[in-house]
């Protein structure tokens, strides 16, 4: 028996036809507040495509997308849903804003591999607790990554108001990170090409590292043993147990890995935009990258452009917000459409299409 | 013979040009079929044929694309089991539908009571159970509680179920899977007596043995088609496995006599106890030699998955386990890696849950549980995903795995085809002992016989082989000594050549040879 679609139907055509319902239906409620789809659209276009610094903007949300969306997508591999994205985000922002605040930094180079470490080892040790006590006593990740996020939260909150918080600030927050680490952004690195990118958008040299880490996540998943041992145990433990891989290690190793990959985001909001670490500098980041995952199949490539849509989504959306009479919450409407569609309706779109295929092989045959 | 006087008899059951498919698989295609009052009527083929498609048709659950049913003369669309019921038709899964907690009277009113009290309803099934119980022999006690009820007597209250909702026709899905040769025994005769009493019986089985002793007539489905109706005293096994499979096969192996050597495996006093604290193994010792297969006759659920387990390091236990006189540690953190380490090859069970991962493709599959192998890998970080395809190629070629596709997953084959990538990924290890569960379970004959035969060349080989298997005549075909467990014992041990299924039917009832 036979598959009954070819793959590329099911890796594009699939979400592209949710997406294209996702959005019909958005222009339906766009129409029923009494404004123009196509002027929203045309807004949301322009605002998030329409010029660089809408694209500096763009790839910039698109970074953290990809980091927490990677984060997700290793962790289900395991079939381990990983719900902390949010608070080993935020805690990767302590990693790094402890590392840029500790030595006087010469230069960017020293400080990025340093940071960039940081903020992987603190998301790591916070998606550790979870895992272990998933890995051992059976306690359910779901709900302590979840709680977790809330202990983030709570830990930074008094650590920025009561101990990082320089004398005589008003704001919890922590001091301005050293020159020394702040980061080239895109227009730095596209000017010796000649390339003129705006100087003002947030985007930074972080995007060519969550490429780089999508590149390293499908080499760690689908070439190495112990990703083929992840993949083993996500699909079936007792298979998993009878080929001698031990549970405890894999899902140990599958949260590591995605609590870095969620940390490491801290690296693009943190060192590359704020410059320092304020409260909320995750701003939902983390549960994105479950729509991203979702959507992107956990497959990097896939979240790849799951993470620039919802880039999009996310830059257009404000565009949208801050020029016309469409609320913000509709944005938020239209990004929990393309999330329904894509992830929870994936069957609805994948049915008929299937039926389709199978037509159109009979016809043939 | 009972049934219409005079005049032309009316078929229990007819069914004409039925046919089904699901998605590209063609599952039925024009099926007729007539069924006879007051006969048994043996349906046979292989895992994949369309037999349970088709009485999943005749019973509710998935509607024809194509084709008539008619129930004692009378056109009937059968909807949904509802209507199968109200057109007196019983069906026993081969997986009972039973309320574990529930007593068996509660469990036989299920879903037919009379009213929002129950009082009345089960004042009147003890009555009409009482009543089943005289005409057709079908003792059980009516306030037991299922849970407490052994393998045989489940069955009996399902077919309790059946007769209560005035079922003339009963369909039984492979029926004797779980029993003991005694208690088949018993439900043939409860069938003759059913069949005696006017009633239509449809058996589905794959076991040959049983359509000749007990069917009036038998159909061959093969491939989603009928491909012969005979009358079962006119026909042979031969011919059944014949037209089953579509060409000639063997039934028996031929083999030559063992030549053990050295003793490979030798285990003392194991004992496992499952999470709820049952001891499911209790003190069992054997061994097997080099060159020869030892096999574990039992019921299904004796001991023997779990001696299994402990043997290819799934399962902890205790006692002492010697792989060519050196001592293993059942209590090894790896203890998968350990055992293969050890020269321990498994082919567990359950291919689906544990031998293979379904969604991974065969290459994949072809190492799994060898992937430490350097031979897997490209350097120290990457696997070699080039060279384990083309080993795979290789083997799926020698193993006449089909299609020989090494980027399929794993659920895409069929049963037999599954087991034998199993099969290739074990016994190319050359190991020094295999051991086995259930090796043809879910295999079509074609592939029986294949998997027999590699098994019978590795012991050639010098292997040494621990086959467990509920199957006789499996047990019986390829051991050179047979053990029989029960309860999680070795009641004792058996030549193949000195018994008969009989004495091992006792045994494996716990009936005879001293606990070990």
């Amino acid at each position: 028996m036979r598959d009954a679609m070819p793959k590329w139907a099911d890796l594009v055509l699939i979400p592209l036809v949710s997406l294209v319902l996702a959005f019909g239906l958005s222009a339906l409620v766009i129409l029923a507040i009494g404004e123009d789809p196509v002027a929203a659209v045309r807004m949301m276009v322009s605002g998030a495509l329409g010029s660089t610094y809408a694209w500096g903007y763009t790839l910039y949300y698109a970074t953290n997308f990809i980091f927490t969306g990677l984060a997700v997508a290793v962790a289900f591999q395991a079939r381990l849903f990983n719900i902390g994205g949010e608070g080993q985000a935020m805690l990767g922002g302590l990693g790094v804003a402890l590392i840029c605040l500790s030595l006087p930094w010469p230069h960017w180079a020293l400080a990025l591999p340093a940071a960039a470490l940081g903020a992987a080892l603190f998301g790591a040790a916070w998606a550790a607790v979870p895992a272990w006590l998933q890995a051992t006593r059976g306690s359910h990740i779901v709900i302590t990554t979840i709680m977790f996020n809330f202990i983030a939260a709570a830990v930074l909150n008094y650590l920025l108001v009561n101990v990082m918080r320089p004398i005589g600030s008003m704001d919890p927050a922590t001091a301005k990170f050293p020159s020394g680490t702040h980061l080239p952004s895109l227009h730095d690195l596209l000017a010796p090409f000649g390339i003129a990118f705006s100087r003002a958008a947030p985007a930074n040299i972080t995007f060519l590292i969550a490429i780089a880490a999508c590149v390293l996540v499908w080499l760690i998943v689908w070439r190495t043993r112990l990703g083929y041992e992840i993949r083993a145990y996500g699909q079936s433990e007792p298979a998993a147990i009878y080929a001698g891989i031990r549970p405890v290690r894999i899902v140990m190793a599958a949260m590591l890995i995605s609590g870095a990959l969620a940390g490491l985001m801290a690296v693009n909001n943190v060192m590359g935009e704020a410059e320092r670490l304020v409260l909320n500098a995750v701003e939902g980041a983390g549960f994105i990258g479950i729509a991203v995952a979702l959507m992107g199949r956990s497959h990097p490539f896939g979240v790849f452009l799951a993470a620039l849509l919802f880039g999009f989504l996310y830059q257009g959306g404000a565009e949208l917000a801050l020029w016309t009479d469409i609320p913000r919450e509709l944005i938020v409407v239209i990004q929990a459409l393309v999330i329904l569609f894509t992830g929870a309706l994936d069957n609805m779109v994948r049915m008929p299409l299937e039926r389709l295929f199978l037509a159109l092989r009979r016809g043939r045959a | 013979m009972a049934g219409a006087a005079g005049g032309q008899r009316v078929p229990a059951i007819e069914l004409r040009g039925i046919s089904k498919a699901f998605g590209p698989v063609q599952a039925n295609r024009d099926i007729s079929l007539t069924v006879m009052p007051g006969t048994i009527h043996g349906i046979v083929g292989e895992n994949g044929a369309g037999k349970s498609t088709l009485m999943s048709i005749l019973y509710g659950f998935y509607k024809a694309d194509a084709g008539e049913i008619r129930i004692g003369g009378q056109p009937n669309q059968i909807s949904d089991s509802q209507a199968a019921i109200r057109a007196g038709i019983g069906m026993v899964f081969q997986h009972f539908k039973l309320v574990e907690p529930f007593s068996v009277l509660e469990n036989v009113i299920l879903g037919v009571e009379d009213g929002r009290l129950l009082r009345p309803s089960l004042a009147r099934a003890r009555g009409a159970l009482k009543r089943l119980a005289e005409d057709y022999e079908l003792h059980v006690d009516p306030d037991a509680r299922i849970e407490d009820l052994g393998v045989g007597m489940k069955q009996r209250v399902e077919i309790l179920k059946a007769l209560y909702r005035q079922a003339d026709i009963l369909i039984l899905d492979e029926p004797t899977g779980v029993l003991t040769p005694a208690e088949a025994d018993h439900l043939f005769r409860i069938l003759e007596n059913l069949k005696s009493q006017g009633k239509t019986i449809i058996l589905i089985t794959h076991k040959l043995r049983e359509i000749m002793a007990i069917t009036d007539t038998v159909s061959v489905m093969r491939r989603g088609q009928m491909v012969a109706t005979l009358e079962t005293a006119q026909t042979s096994p031969g011919e059944l496995a014949e037209l089953m499979v579509g060409r000639k096969v063997l039934l028996h192996m031929d083999k030559k006599p063992a030549a053990p050597g050295r003793t490979v495996l030798a285990v003392e006093n194991l004992r496992v106890t499952d999470i709820d604290g049952v001891e499911r193994l209790r003190g069992v010792s054997l061994s097997v030699r080099a060159g020869e297969i030892l096999g574990i006759a039992g019921v299904a659920g004796n001991g023997q998955s779990q001696l299994l387990g402990v043997l290819g390091g799934t399962l902890r236990g205790s006692g002492t386990v010697r792989i060519e006189g050196r001592e293993i540690d059942l209590a090894a953190r790896d203890a998968g890696q350990s055992r293969r380490a050890a020269g321990i090859a498994h082919v567990p069970e359950d291919r689906q849950r544990e031998g293979l991962v379904m969604e991974f493709l065969a290459w994949e599959n072809m190492i799994f549980g060898y992937h430490h192998d350097p031979a897997c890998q490209r350097n120290r970080a990457l696997m070699d995903n080039a060279a384990i395809r083309a080993m795979t190629a290789e083997r799926m070629a020698r193993f006449d795995v089909r299609p020989p596709d090494p980027d399929l997953p794993a659920r895409s084959f069929s049963g037999g085809n599954q087991q034998k990538i199993v099969l290739a990924r074990e016994i190319e290890r050359n190991p020094a002992l295999l051991i086995v569960g259930q090796p043809t379970r879910g295999v079509d004959i074609g592939a029986i016989e294949f998997i027999h035969q590699r098994l019978i060349a590795l012991r050639d080989a010098g292997a040494a082989i621990l086959l467990v298997s509920v199957e006789l005549d499996e047990i019986l075909s390829l051991s050179d000594r047979i053990a029989v467990m029960f309860d999680g014992r070795i009641m004792g041990e058996r030549r193949p050549e000195e018994t008969d299924e009989k004495d091992l039917g006792l045994m494996m009832a716990g009936m005879r040879g001293k606990a070990a």
